[in-house]
């Protein structure tokens, strides 16, 4: 038991430097995954049938190939089509494309469940069209859809496990390292509690994000009312909204 | 050889992939999705009838698997297990990650059943196992059909993952075949049309069922 901390002490900052690559992978992933989503998202709505289509099959595309298969591809295929990439730069192409495409559904469906009335509201205001979408549609569907893309930025998290396959030292590489000097128990106990860590506070900052987005509708309380400690007076009026 | 697409070498890796999408990826598919279908609905109906504290410890323990990589779980079994076979060590980690979200979906199924239904169930004097298993169950399967479909392929597409252990599925066979004959692009692009031919049209399927499943209410 000793051992095994000794061990674990002596390749923390190892350990420190694949959880750096892990987490520029996920974060990384999910900004480009964020940018496809959106312009994927408003694609497949457009009146333009050839936009749209060229929008949906792209989605297709990205979610029915598997996204081992899209990172190899980066990684493989492309310097022998004269394109070489740094591996980091295949990490995150291959993560935000994919999920990209998985959350461009999701910001489909969310604009699409924005309430008619809104829509017919822009119009009696005689909003642009990028101005229906940036200050009325947008911000509601935006509410909507952080639950599903917590569950796609955890998935994110998880995918960025395989990479050292295409030669990046993640947190699971040196985890690998890690079990030849400690009982395997060990080594991956603590790199699943670490990944379990950082997915918990992925979590915990989304929620704080959906708690905001919808106290800029002017739906349920701000962040920071949120994050006050409730005195019992307060808990009784509904969470600390005024009734 | 220098082409962007070569003829020859598609239709020599071609069988091999084959050979592993029927040998690898259809069984672990199956089978996993069997177990997490089944695991999945025995955690639900567990995590309902237990004591609050304990209901509360395998929530945690179900969140843990769900929130952690498969893949580090996948290497913890595999070296933890080292005398059984990587592929049996790949259908149950499957079986097993996939059961918490099961889980999950099979939750928001009981609680969609009407309260009034648990309430005849007592007007009966129905046991609680009759009640679970000739009332509750049955109703709240028909809403988690679709689920489990969609859970069944993100698992199909997840299959790759077992390379981590060494079980020779599709792209560890396009990869063995691409570093033998230094050409990837055919082996790589021919699994990635694989997993988008049997995935795109069942997922099709799925929501066409959802749909009808959902109107008929």
């Amino acid at each position: 038991m000793e051992s095994n901390f000794e061990a674990l002490a002596e390749a923390w900052p190892r350990i420190l430097d694949g959880l750096w690559i892990t987490l520029q992978l996920t974060l990384g992933g999910a900004l480009l995954a964020m940018v496809i989503a959106v312009i994927l998202g408003l694609g497949s709505r457009l009146r333009n049938i050839v936009l749209r289509g060229l929008c949906r099959a792209i989605m297709e595309f990205f979610r029915g190939t598997s996204l081992v298969v899209q990172l190899f591809f980066f990684f493989f295929v492309l310097p022998q089509l004269g394109l070489e990439l740094p591996a980091m730069v295949c990490g995150i192409l291959g993560l935000g494309l994919n999920y990209g495409a998985y959350a461009a559904e999701v910001v489909r469906g969310s604009i699409n469940s924005v309430p008619t009335g809104q829509w017919e509201a822009t119009t009696a205001l005689s909003m642009s069209k990028s101005q229906q979408m940036i200050r009325v549609i947008f911000p509601q569907a935006w509410a909507l859809m952080i639950p599903s893309l917590t569950n796609y930025l955890i998935h994110m998290l998880k995918g960025t496990a395989i990479v050292s396959f295409i030669t990046l030292a993640d947190l699971t590489y040196h985890t690998e390292q890690l079990r030849e000097q400690t009982d395997t128990f060990f080594a991956y106990g603590v790199s699943l509690v670490i990944y379990f860590v950082i997915a918990y506070i992925l979590t915990l900052v989304m929620n704080a994000l959906e708690v905001r987005a919808k106290h800029r509708l002017g739906r349920g309380e701000s962040l920071r009312e949120a994050l006050t400690p409730k005195t019992p007076e307060t808990a009784a009026v509904e969470g600390g909204r005024k009734v | 050889m220098n082409g962007l697409w070569d003829w020859d070498a598609a239709w020599a890796v071609l069988p091999e992939l084959l050979l592993a999408f029927v040998q690898v990826t259809l069984i672990v598919t199956v089978l996993s999705t069997a177990i997490a279908a089944v695991l999945g609905l025995f955690i639900a109906i567990l995590r309902m009838s237990v004591p609050k504290p304990i209901a509360a410890v395998i929530t945690f323990i179900g969140d843990f698997i769900r929130m952690t990589p498969i893949v580090v779980q996948l290497l913890f079994a595999y070296w933890t297990f080292l005398t059984v076979e990587p592929l049996t060590i790949g259908i149950v980690v499957f079986g097993i990650h996939y059961s918490t979200y099961m889980a999950e979906v099979y939750r928001a199924g009981i609680d969609s059943v009407p309260k009034g239904q648990w309430e005849a169930t007592t007007a009966l004097s129905m046991s609680k196992r009759r009640a679970w298993t000739a009332v509750i169950v049955p109703q709240a399967l028909r809403a988690t059909v679709p689920a489990l479909g969609n859970y069944a392929i993100s698992m199909f597409k997840d299959t790759p993952f077992l390379l981590t252990i060494g079980v020779v599925e599709m792209v560890r066979a396009g990869l063995t075949f691409g570093g033998n004959n230094f050409r990837y692009m055919e082996a790589i692009t021919l699994a990635g049309v694989i997993f988008l031919l049997a995935s795109y049209p069942t997922s099709l399927l799925i929501s066409r069922l959802e749909k009808r499943l959902a109107y008929n209410y």
